[in-house]
């Protein structure tokens, strides 16, 4: 089908990364009795920290039947961290209270920079990691205490993991033959999961006959032949090259809406959370920073580590001088005022970074009375077909970009041009305050 | 690296200058051995070389003794219960320091392969009157013991190796999909590295079967292992059948060489490593 790629050698360094990363995981299989003692010891009698899932849990029947008799409903919370903490040496936090309900039948993406917290949350939930402080609860009851092997998750790694001894429907049908299941029809069930995944026909082959994205393929059938209720992954597309991954996205997507599971995904890619969600749990240093739909999540930054990650931004730095129904007036420090909308800010007077997407920007609007008018002067045109790309300086800010529509109107400005930009408050959202560097220039949203 | 088209005439030197170096290297390894090939196919009643002419006499001699049959199957029963004995234990040990996490490691690691490194007679001597104060001596529990003593390291080492280049997240795919970590062992892991045990053991075999100082020392009437016999052939007797059993001790350490890096070579392949 595909002809045979071999994994860029980016993809490969991080695969090497996550590996050692996971080294303490592995400890943790056999080390199975430590995570108890540790356990124990937090869950004390009369811990605060006792299980407070049961009510929201409620079992409920139902008429769609998987082998396991109580069928959660969509929507019903079916996994929660609560006050969830790591640490790997006992001093920095890899994971800092977190607390995060995930909801049946959705695909959420935990998204976020490397050592942001993300794999590390998918390998507690999978059992792989023991927790430092905290809870973890599916349906209601904790799970802390069972054994990666007995959580019943599915799971697909980065690298594929399948079993290279094997062939491809032994690999499918290793899940089955663990639960003990028919033989005759673990053999059924594993070629519909072939098939579902359209490697119909490669029964018989090698792991190592295969591509990349025919392995990967073989590694999520495996993962979803025993119809687990949650399947997690961990950066499954992310040795695959650029066009094969938009595929896998999208084919991905439809498998879940299909079979109606729970995903939980791992990324770093912004564009592959936004494309396959139905809800994005962005994390920085150990913190979600929030969680919402894609389109929320864009649209509605709920910081300025959110709007800085989540796709273009520009972003000027300035202080709070009035705020009224939910507008704020910011007095930029360059001296000019703004008129914003008030998202995060902590009151008048306080320091605050506006947050502006590319593609709200409007140039030269002609006679109006836009609040936000502002001279600027482009440095540089990147023209990119269907859009151009300016970059001019505006308000003390030199990459400052504007993304608009390739027509007529557009055409006319040229590198060196003096335009106007301007702007409804409504897209400029006042967020918290970070320095220029893009580090964090207060700990509002920090723990 | 064949010769570059815009060599200059001191490329061209130099590359011929390190092919016949290397071939000098090379030779300087091999004759030593192969020179005794030949004289095992001698017709002459005494050990000389060149031969004057080819015959078979040695190898139907050396047949038809029974010191030298009895001196191959104790080879051979020594040597396949060491490497036994042998691949268990290092293959244990590797997957022990390999994967364990625990202060003195290294320290553990040097000590067990600390038999590679002190020369053999000294190892020889110590397990000698060891082994005599526990009646081992002339034993062929003795002689067992003694050689896994030596082979284990070989064992660990190769064992080691394969396991560092197994990919845990292989072990961790198991275990997600419902096999207790016991049985992805089983499974998953061991399927994985056979191909490395399998030469760790063959490395084992060869050791024991090859050993010369440890069985002069132990071994006793009984259980005289072919080298052994040698040995004695060679300073007692000048018994040219040696050179005949010299040609079949090389025999069956290539092939058993051979087998162990095409095993090598298939375990990369199955790990998706490029040979």
């Amino acid at each position: 089908m595909h002809p045979v790629e071999r994994p860029p050698e980016a993809g490969l360094e991080t695969a090497r990364a996550d590996r050692s990363a996971l080294t303490p995981a592995c400890l943790h299989i056999y080390g199975y009795m430590l995570l108890c003692i540790l356990e124990t010891r937090r869950q004390g009698p009369g811990s605060p920290l006792q299980p407070t899932g049961g009510q929201r849990w409620e079992k409920k029947s139902s008429g769609r039947g998987l082998e396991i008799g109580i069928m959660p409903h969509k929507n019903d919370v079916i996994v929660e961290f609560v006050d969830v903490q790591k640490s790997y040496d006992g001093a920095v936090l890899a994971v800092k209270d977190l607390n995060i309900d995930i909801r049946n039948a959705e695909f959420l993406t935990l998204l976020g920079p490397s050592g942001s917290g993300k794999t590390t949350t998918l390998l507690m939930l999978a059992g792989f990691e023991a927790l430092t402080g905290g809870n973890i609860l599916l349906k209601g009851e904790s799970i802390t205490k069972v054994p990666p092997h007995k959580r019943n998750f599915g799971m697909v790694f980065q690298n594929y993991a399948l079993f290279p001894h094997m062939t491809v429907i032994e690999n499918v049908v290793f899940p089955l033959k663990m639960r003990k299941i028919n033989k005759a029809k673990a053999q059924e069930q594993a070629r519909r999961a072939l098939d579902m995944v359209q490697l119909a026909g490669f029964e018989n082959r090698k792991p190592n006959q295969l591509s990349g994205g025919q392995q990967q393929r073989v590694a999520l059938a495996r993962a979803l032949v025993f119809e687990p209720v949650v399947v997690l992954m961990d950066e499954p597309l992310g040795a695959l090259d650029k066009k094969l991954r938009e595929q896998m996205q999208l084919e991905l997507k439809h498998i879940h809406e299909r079979l109606e599971n729970t995903v939980i995904y791992v990324t770093h890619d912004q564009s592959e959370a936004l494309t396959m969600s139905d809800r994005i749990a962005v994390f920085n240093e150990g913190v979600i920073q929030q969680v919402a739909t894609p389109d929320d999540l864009y649209e509605y930054p709920a910081n300025s580590f959110v709007a800085q990650f989540i796709g273009e931004n520009n972003m000027l730095h300035g202080t709070v001088e009035a705020i009224s129904a939910g507008e704020c007036s910011v007095m930029l420090d360059t001296g000019e005022k703004v008129l914003a909308t008030s998202i995060n800010v902590d009151g008048v007077g306080s320091r605050t970074t506006l947050s502006l997407r590319p593609e709200r920007l409007v140039i030269n609007p002609g006679p109006s009375n836009h609040p936000n008018r502002f001279k600027a002067k482009v440095t540089e045109l990147i023209y990119l077909g269907d859009h151009n790309r300016y970059r001019v300086s505006l308000a003390g800010n030199d990459d400052f970009v504007i993304k608009l529509p390739n027509n007529e109107a557009t055409a006319m400005v040229k590198e060196g041009d003096e335009i106007e930009v301007c702007w409804h408050s409504r897209y400029c959202k006042a967020l918290d305050w970070v320095t220029e560097a893009g580090g964090l220039g207060k700990d509002g949203h920090k723990h | 690296m064949a010769l570059q088209p815009y060599a200059s005439k001191p490329d061209r030197v130099w590359y011929y200058a390190f092919r016949i170096y290397c071939a000098l290297v090379f030779l300087f390894l091999i004759i030593p051995v192969l020179i005794v090939v030949p004289m095992g196919f001698s017709s002459s009643r005494y050990l000389t070389f060149p031969p004057p002419g080819f015959s078979l006499q040695y190898f139907e001699e050396f047949l038809n003794e029974p010191k030298w049959v009895l001196a191959i199957r104790s080879s051979f029963a020594i040597g396949l219960t060491t490497m036994v004995c042998a691949t268990v234990i290092g293959t244990m040990a590797a997957v022990g320091l390999v994967r364990g996490k625990f202060r003195g490691k290294a320290v553990l690691t040097t000590f067990l392969i600390s038999p590679m490194v002190i020369p053999l007679i000294i190892t020889a001597v110590g397990l000698y009157f060891l082994y005599s104060q526990i009646g081992l001596v002339e034993t062929f529990p003795g002689m067992v013991m003694a050689h896994t003593v030596l082979a284990t390291p070989f064992v660990v080492i190769v064992v080691s190796a394969t396991l560092h280049g197994f990919d845990r997240s292989l072990e961790l795919a198991a275990v997600s999909l419902g096999a207790s970590p016991v049985k992805a062992f089983i499974k998953v892991t061991l399927p994985v590295i056979a191909p490395g045990i399998v030469s760790g053991a063959l490395f084992a075999f060869i050791i024991s079967f090859d050993e010369v100082v440890v069985a002069l020392f132990l071994s006793g009437m009984e259980y005289r292992t072919l080298p052994v016999k040698m040995f004695e052939g060679i300073r007692y007797e000048v018994d040219p059948a040696i050179a005949a059993v010299a040609t079949l001790v090389i025999f069956i350490a290539v092939l058993v060489l051979t087998t162990a890096e095409l095993l090598r070579r298939r375990g990369e392949r199955l790990r998706g490593i490029k040979p």
